[in-house]
């Protein structure tokens, strides 16, 4: 960390040949050679701070994993402690449970508690679903203009503009589906509750559509101009090239950009908790409301105890979010890699 | 001519699309520009809330946010620097080191915000907060519970990503032949790293700590069990006070409002300047970004 700071305090040592004494440059051959070699060698604290910056850069490996095992340990209890286990078990987050009501409930503080996992799961795939349906066509195709039909002026306005959308943060979006999206989709289509999955997806797909974007107008720019030239000199107009060659070249980095899309919308918080209704109703239906595993997590942990089942139970949803999460990453990372590899080959 | 209908249709879909989207962005920009400029105010930027949340200002939120914001970018500008300057400069291109930083950089980017504030419930507040309370406080519950400390770092793990990946970028961008012709005249890899490439980056670090600090502003889910606070009627003063906080406000007056028509107003104030501080960070960043790329383009013709 100190060494950033020695570039503010001292000019750049870069040596300066002109203000080397000059004298013995004539007369020894050697002297042109010891005019640009270090007279002192580098203080001792270059190499301290060398090995220093190695140190730091493990930071971000310790972060991870210190938030895997950390989630991990908080969620053990779920499958190890007694006491969590008069209340619920791993089996019985899944199975139906005997009682009057709907068969799966989420109804972690009534007399019996009940912690069914089903109608949250099923709230954030419909909300999730819904989301990358409207946000990854949206995403890719305005990708597609921007980097190919678009001319250089637009595209340069067109870039910043989109992924500006990104740097939205996402309680603005919230507050903006609650009052307004909420209020036209009911007129639109009057639904029984002014909250649900359809107006939280779509306020979502406001988040994964500058993701999806990037990562496509990315893929889309950075196939080569051969490709492009070779399918123009054989008469292919411009639009019948970009389907059919642009395009197919980009699809893995574009279905890259919608995997990311459909973890970073599974793990949206904020929005959801606004716009989605919050009831953990077991349907398919987008018009209901709707109650997500995030959303469960983050109007729920502030009011439990410490170490109770509940709180073991709320960890197990954040350790079910990580594992999306990191299994979305992974397929990516897949995609990206073999089709490197693949151009690499040819 | 079915061709020509065809790729008439293509150009018309793709610039269909391109428009919904900006025209989205300007319809949200719109509506929080219109209902929140007239809550704006000198009493609403420094007053604390009053009446129910239904008159007063943010003054507390904001503070709270610009703490708990210089408290992350402290934490987290140093490290996400050096790393990306130990992975450009130091690490070698096929390093195995290397490649697991990159993943875990990759991985951490992926973590949802809400999973990152059970981290800093679990790890920062409950073990580490618990363990300096046990170790220098007699176990007196001092740091073992939600504080400015624990959101601030909580948020730095966050944004590591951010910083990392930006000033990768910018430390990319600067021209071998710079470093080249830094050692061929006789400078170390590390004085050649920090006296000749880093102040060549440092337009894209700064963008890189812009970018964190708007990213970090606007975030709630991982402050919501790690510090934030419904209402406080002083600001925080120590590093292990709760604070308040613009988006954590904007959420609180959203959802937990008894009268929502009465308190809109405030609400879209405080959506305004939250909306105004990460906003304009944001639009600062693309500016420096695009300048420097154009800047390089120049150099590099």
């Amino acid at each position: 960390m100190s060494a950033t700071s020695p570039s503010r305090n001292r000019p750049a040592p870069v040596p300066v040949p002109e203000s080397e004494p000059e004298p013995d440059r004539e007369h020894t051959p050697t002297g042109a050679f010891r005019t640009v070699e270090w007279r002192r060698s580098p203080p001792a604290w270059h190499r301290v701070a060398e090995i220093a910056i190695k140190v730091t850069a493990l930071t971000a490996i310790v972060a991870i994993a210190l938030i895997f095992v950390f989630i991990a340990l908080e969620s053990l209890p779920l499958f190890t402690s007694k006491l969590v286990h008069q209340e619920v078990t791993f089996a019985k987050m899944w199975l139906r449970q005997a009682w009057d009501g709907p068969g799966w409930a989420w109804q972690p503080t009534s007399g019996v508690p009940k912690f069914s996992i089903l109608p949250l799961l099923i709230g954030s795939l419909k909300i999730t679903v819904v989301s990358v349906a409207v946000g990854a066509p949206l995403g890719i195709l305005a990708a597609i203009f921007t980097s190919q039909i678009a001319p250089r002026w637009l595209r340069e306005i067109l870039k910043p503009t989109i992924e500006l959308l990104a740097g939205i943060p996402s309680v603005v979006i919230g507050v903006f589906a609650l009052l307004v999206m909420a209020t036209w989709f009911q007129r639109a289509f009057g639904f029984e509750h002014r909250l649900n999955a359809l107006v939280a997806g779509c306020a979502l797909s406001l988040t994964i559509i500058p993701l999806v974007f990037t990562l496509a107008e990315d893929a889309l720019s950075s196939v080569p101009k051969s490709f492009a030239d070779a399918s123009l000199a054989l008469g292919a107009t411009r639009m019948y090239t970009i389907v059919n060659v642009i395009v197919p070249a980009a699809l893995p980095g574009i279905a890259a950009g919608v995997v990311l899309g459909f973890g970073r919308a599974i793990g949206e918080t904020m929005i959801v908790v606004m716009a989605s209704g919050n009831a953990a109703l077991v349907n398919w239906s987008l018009g209901t409301s709707t109650r997500t595993i995030t959303a469960t997590i983050a109007q729920e942990m502030a009011e439990v105890v410490h170490g109770s089942p509940h709180y073991v139970v709320l960890f197990v949803l954040g350790a079910t979010l990580l594992l999306f999460a990191f299994a979305t990453n992974l397929v990516a990372q897949r995609i990206v890699d073999r089709f490197r590899r693949k151009r690499g080959g040819t | 001519m079915n061709r020509k209908i065809r790729d008439t249709a293509l150009v018309v879909a793709t610039a269909l699309a391109a428009l919904v989207v900006v025209a989205m962005l300007a319809v949200i920009l719109l509506d929080v520009v219109r209902s929140g400029a007239s809550a704006i105010s000198w009493t609403f930027l420094t007053q604390p809330p009053s009446g129910g949340m239904q008159s007063g200002g943010v003054g507390p939120a904001i503070f709270g946010t610009a703490a708990l914001t210089i408290l992350m970018t402290v934490a987290v500008v140093p490290v996400g620097v050096v790393t990306a300057i130990w992975l450009t400069e130091y690490a070698a291109p096929d390093s195995r080191l290397a490649r697991y930083v990159r993943l875990a950089v990759s991985n951490l980017a992926g973590v949802p915000s809400i999973v990152f504030g059970l981290f800093g419930l679990g790890f920062f507040v409950q073990t580490l907060g618990r363990g300096v309370d046990k170790v220098a406080f007699g176990g007196v519950v001092t740091y073992g519970k939600p504080g400015l400390i624990w959101a601030a770092l909580t948020l730095a793990i966050l944004t590591m990503p951010v910083v990392i990946v930006a000033t990768e970028e910018a430390l990319r961008a600067v021209p071998r032949d710079l470093r080249d012709a830094s050692l061929a005249l006789g400078a170390t890899k590390f004085q050649t790293t920090f006296y000749v490439v880093v102040p060549q980056a440092m337009g894209g670090i700064l963008t890189s700590a812009i970018l964190a600090v708007s990213r970090g502003a606007g975030e709630v889910a991982p402050i919501l069990f790690t510090g934030a606070a419904y209402f406080l009627a002083e600001l925080p003063t120590h590093l292990n006070d709760q604070f308040m906080n613009l988006g954590y406000h904007v959420y609180v007056l959203a959802t937990q409002s008894p009268d929502v028509d009465k308190t809109r107003p405030q609400l879209y104030g405080t959506v305004l300047v939250l909306l105004l501080l990460t906003f304009l960070l944001n639009l600062l960043a693309v500016v420096i970004r695009v300048r420097a790329r154009r800047a390089s383009s120049i150099a590099r013709a």
